[in-house]
């Protein structure tokens, strides 16, 4: 069927108003989001990252995260030939502006994106007293800013350091995996903006996700597994020396 | 019935707990949340408040319902896969009011060395370059086409 244009100026107030929606949309009203049908995790694909910080610039537009805080940030790694237990690591600004050239010459040299892991056993949501931090049902780990004290102690409990009290509101905050895009069927900012698809969105409880193809033919690896957080940030060639 | 005989000073005390007992419970119904247990020891309604945030990155398939010719243009180059608003940045309200919010022009001297200056940390597969050497100056789109960067017929400009 060819759309003539009547077809089509009835269908532009109808994509207006599922725009709106997209905007504007909760879980409630998504008619296609059902929590308990997620368990959202995500893929970085190490040899895939340029360090260019797109991801932590767009994280810090999306999520208005204050300047001199990251929500996601980029570790250069520099491991020498002879002490490959000890590696170098710099993150100026976060790698919001990418990354001056390496000091050391020779060696082993690449970035590492890092941001919440969300643990399906994730210590910061165990120490909190107030019930503000939680695992959704779809596997985000989330935080109630309504209820979040700004005690602290989740700060100290995540083992990745991904969590930081916000100066303004004073309460804890962290990566929210973009729920409030990803609950309307999009990617987060940071898959979004990444030009070499270093980092990709995944759902577990999805089969049709290219991430179960991806895990079977692929050596991938967790952030401090030793921690048993059950870190969903999976990582593709993870150099042993990363901490 | 001896044992009994000073009982009633229990019962006062016991009254005095059940008392204040529903006390509590009448303060906590009205405390706490109507939504907090709903999934857990949380309250169920700060996954909706969560989401309910207004989204900035309109996403590839929102551009792409419009741009269909950039879209054509991409399709065989190397940046076939690059997001448009890697480049472009958070493109929402442009999405949202097409007439009259526009993107910003991009310049090409600042946003390609982003991804492309040589840095020893970069995949050894990912092109790169030492910017000040390889175009003394000139912006990258005098020889590069950005939506398919292979130079094929001595650039655009």
């Amino acid at each position: 069927m060819s759309i003539t244009r009547r077809h089509m100026l009835l269908l532009l107030p109808a994509a207006a108003v599922a725009w709106k929606h997209v905007l504007a949309g909760t879980p409630e009203s998504s008619p296609n989001y059902t929590m308990s049908q997620h368990w959202w995790s995500m893929l970085i694909d190490l040899p895939k990252c340029i360090g260019c910080g797109n991801c932590v610039r767009a994280c810090q537009t999306e999520n208005d995260v204050p300047d001199g805080y990251f929500r996601t940030w980029v570790e250069r790694y520099h491991v020498s030939d002879y002490d490959i237990e000890n590696p170098h690591v710099d993150s100026p600004d976060g790698g919001k502006k990418g990354f001056p050239p390496a000091k050391e010459e020779g060696g082993k040299n690449f970035f590492v994106p890092k941001l919440c892991n969300h643990c399906a056993d994730s210590p910061c949501t165990q120490v909190c007293p107030v019930g503000a931090t939680f695992i959704s049902p779809d596997g985000v780990v989330l935080i109630d800013k309504k209820y979040c004290l700004g005690c602290r102690y989740c700060v100290q409990a995540c083992p990745y350091g991904c969590r930081f009290i916000n100066p303004k509101t004073e309460t804890a905050e962290k990566c929210t995996l973009c729920y409030h895009r990803i609950t309307k069927g999009l990617t987060t900012a940071c898959c979004e903006s990444c030009p070499t698809g270093a980092r990709q969105l995944a759902d577990l409880k999805n089969p049709h996700d290219p991430i179960h193809e991806f895990l079977k033919t692929h050596s991938v690896q967790v952030l401090k597994p030793y921690m048993a957080t059950h870190a969903k940030v999976f990582y593709s060639g993870l150099d042993g020396s990363v901490r | 019935m001896h044992a009994f005989k000073d009982s009633g000073h229990l019962f006062r005390v016991a009254a005095v707990f059940v008392a204040g007992i529903l006390l509590f419970l009448v303060v906590r119904s009205f405390l706490v949340p109507k939504s907090f247990g709903q999934y857990g020891h949380y309250r169920g309604d700060a996954m909706a408040e969560a989401a309910a945030r207004p989204v900035n990155f309109a996403g590839h398939e929102t551009c792409e319902t419009c741009h269909v010719e950039v879209l054509d243009k991409k399709k065989d180059g190397k940046h076939a896969h690059v997001n448009c608003e890697a480049c472009h940045g958070p493109q929402a309200k442009h999405a949202d009011d097409p007439a009259s919010v526009q993107p910003a022009k991009l310049d090409t001297a600042v946003l390609c060395v982003r991804c492309h200056e040589a840095n020893a940390a970069k995949p050894k597969s990912f092109p790169q370059v030492a910017s000040a050497d390889h175009s003394s100056g000139l912006a990258c789109d005098t020889c590069h086409q950005p939506h398919s960067p292979a130079i094929t017929d001595g650039g655009t400009k």
